[in-house]
């Protein structure tokens, strides 16, 4: 980076570049019509499966849609209509898990514990199977890129909302970037390093993409502001 | 010609760039498109948007069609009817005239290309004869879940042979061997069926259906056949008018089968026994029509008992309106229930949700804004045209 006393005026070697992303879904030949259907499928699907009903939910979650966190849990609740379990899946907050194995091992235990209370296994009556799915992403690059931090902001503030996704969730879950790109070029490039803490503890659970765009934007503008 | 910067006014933001940069990855690569024809609904009616917006994209974009005797086309609609679940006599002469015709047609067509994207059943058994290094993909806008053995023992060794197979939704599937992804259709927001119309429009175009206005006015539109379920609509509306001076408006086209035209007669009859039912057979072509119908609706409903993806849905949503649906087909896709309508399992429950609407006009606006948001998100042309790139690239990658 070149040097300067204030970090916001700093300006970084390597620009930092906005990408966005698509998601290409796949249909797996497995689906489920009752609970213990769900809990097989869970230990069998692969990896990537558990990743697009989980942390995909975020990528796809619209704001006039009905909150529940993943798949599982909306399916649960919407098409077998049993809501002790919808409410304990709802409550699995994928980022929380490093590992994509971990989580699928917590789903699995909270169904089976919940099975474990009951006569019956709670099944669709009126509604429809759940069907497990992947996802190819195909990355976008957006060609915006941002050398400083006033630069940065105004990259963030303009760019599709799918790039809120990519460097905030892909990129930590699946491209091996565990602070997300933000957070990790802020220190690195800028050395803005409280800026990228504050901004890699943003929960992302739960909430929407243009959510997300707003609090970062709100810690760089309180960082650009700074007296 | 519309083209893609058109979108902008229309689409979310950012997608139109979106759709430049995957579009700069793909410049001039072949993509081309095959259907048994260019007119109607379904997959035509989606191509006549998307085709000519990738060539302008820069993508070398084309559109073939197979061509044929009557025998070819009744072959394939009968196949393609038994791979929707219908009873159907398929004879070895009409398969075997179905894959001869194709075999000419194979002759015929540039299919040499990055992407060939084939449409439905009339023109799939082309792939026998592929030629040349690109990616086979085979299109199905139909679910084929519950396809007559036959028939499938028949057409599954032919849809083997593609690369892969892209289907509306997952419960539309049926077991192949190649990848399945998943694309749900679109509604071109500017095309004469959606575009936006001035109240001065609507009323000239609506005067000559003898359509009332002044009063609430529910509307189911689509073919008046028992598989989307008039009958049952008439009856909810019955209920409805018990305390609520509604109109009942029934448009589309009828069918030429016995039971459609009795299920016709049984509309005609309920119209002439209450002035304020009032059924339109209008023509395939009757877009704007269509348009101006739902967008002087103040409910309307899709009570299909059996149903495609169904996109009448998606386009009254982007008109504002809520939709009270059955739950068949892509219809439980589209609603967002208790957000931007209900889905229903009887006339009854289609009764209970039209008066409690009409009881709570608030909720009406509140649902049509969130419907019409909702539909941008995810069943517009721009959304199938990002869809459509991302798969030329990952095929080709």
């Amino acid at each position: 980076m070149t040097p300067a006393a204030d970090p916001r005026t700093r300006v970084a070697d390597e620009p930092f570049a906005f990408f966005g992303c698509v998601e290409l879904r796949q249909a797996l030949d497995r689906q489920a019509l009752d609970e213990r259907e769900l809990m097989d499928r869970l230990e069998e699907v692969p990896s990537g499966s558990i990743f697009y009903h989980t942390h995909g939910y975020f990528l796809r979650h619209r704001p006039v849609g009905m909150a529940y966190g993943n798949d599982f849990a909306r399916w649960v609740a919407v098409d077998v209509r049993d809501q002790p379990l919808a409410e304990r899946l709802a409550l699995v907050d994928p980022f929380e898990w490093r590992e994509i194995e971990d989580l699928r091992e917590e789903l699995i235990t909270i169904v089976h514990d919940h099975l474990s209370r009951l006569s019956t296994v709670p099944r669709v009556e009126f509604g429809e199977a759940f069907h497990f799915q992947q996802s190819h992403i195909v990355e976008v690059p957006l060609g915006a890129t941002a050398r400083t931090l006033a630069e940065f902001r105004a990259g963030l503030s303009a760019v599709e909302a799918s790039a809120i996704y990519f460097h905030m969730v892909e990129a930590r879950a699946r491209l091996g970037r565990p602070s997300g790109d933000f957070a990790e070029w802020l220190r690195s490039s800028l050395g803005l390093g409280e800026l990228a803490d504050r901004i890699s503890r943003i929960d992302t659970y739960m909430t929407s993409l243009e959510r997300v765009r707003a609090r970062v934007l709100s810690l760089v503008d309180e960082v650009l502001e700074r007296p | 010609m519309i083209k893609i910067d058109d979108y902008r006014r229309v689409a979310p933001p950012g997608t139109v760039d979106i759709i430049l940069r995957l579009a700069e990855r793909v410049q001039g690569r072949r993509f081309t498109h095959v259907s048994g024809g260019r007119f109607g609904g379904g997959a035509a009616e989606m191509l006549r948007t998307i085709v000519p917006i990738l060539a302008d994209l820069g993508l070398d974009a084309s559109w073939e069609i197979t061509g044929g005797d009557p025998g070819f086309y009744s072959a394939g609609r009968a196949l393609q009817q038994a791979l929707e679940g219908t009873e159907r006599v398929l004879t070895d002469e009409a398969l075997d005239h179905y894959l001869e015709m194709n075999r000419i047609n194979a002759k015929k067509l540039r299919l040499e290309a990055d992407l060939v994207l084939v449409h439905d059943v009339q023109p799939a058994s082309l792939v026998a004869d592929r030629r040349g290094e690109g990616h086979w993909v085979w299109r199905c806008h139909f679910d084929c879940s519950r396809a007559q053995r036959r028939a499938w023992s028949f057409f599954g060794p032919v849809v083997k042979q593609y690369d892969g197979a892209v289907f509306s939704l997952p419960r539309f599937t049926h077991r192949i061997g190649v990848p399945l992804y998943i694309i749900h259709p679109s509604i071109d927001p500017l095309s004469d069926k959606n575009r936006d119309l001035s109240p001065r429009e609507i009323a000239s175009i609506l005067g000559p259906l003898g359509v009332p206005t002044g009063r609430p006015l529910l509307l189911q539109v689509g073919p008046l056949t028992r598989d989307r379920d008039p009958l049952g609509v008439v009856n909810a509306y019955r209920l409805v008018k018990k305390s609520h001076p509604v109109c009942l408006v029934l448009a589309g086209s009828a069918g030429d089968d016995r039971e459609s035209l009795d299920v016709l007669n049984d509309l005609r009859e309920a119209a002439r026994q209450d002035p304020d039912v009032i059924v339109l057979e209008l023509p395939p072509d009757a877009h704007l029509q269509i348009n101006a119908l739902q967008r002087a609706a103040t409910i309307v409903l899709q009570k299909s008992i059996r149903e495609g993806f169904g996109l009448g849905v998606a386009e009254a949503l982007w008109k504002g309106k809520p939709v009270i649906a059955g739950f068949a087909g892509g219809l439980p896709q589209q609603i967002v229930y208790d957000v931007t309508g209900y889905t229903v399992h009887s006339s009854e429950g289609a009764a209970f949700r039209i008066r409690h609407l009409l009881n709570n006009p608030e909720l009406i606006a509140r649902m049509g804004a969130a419907g019409r948001e909702h539909v941008r998100r995810s069943f517009l042309t721009t959304r199938h045209l990002t869809e459509y790139l991302a798969l030329l690239i990952h095929v080709t990658r």
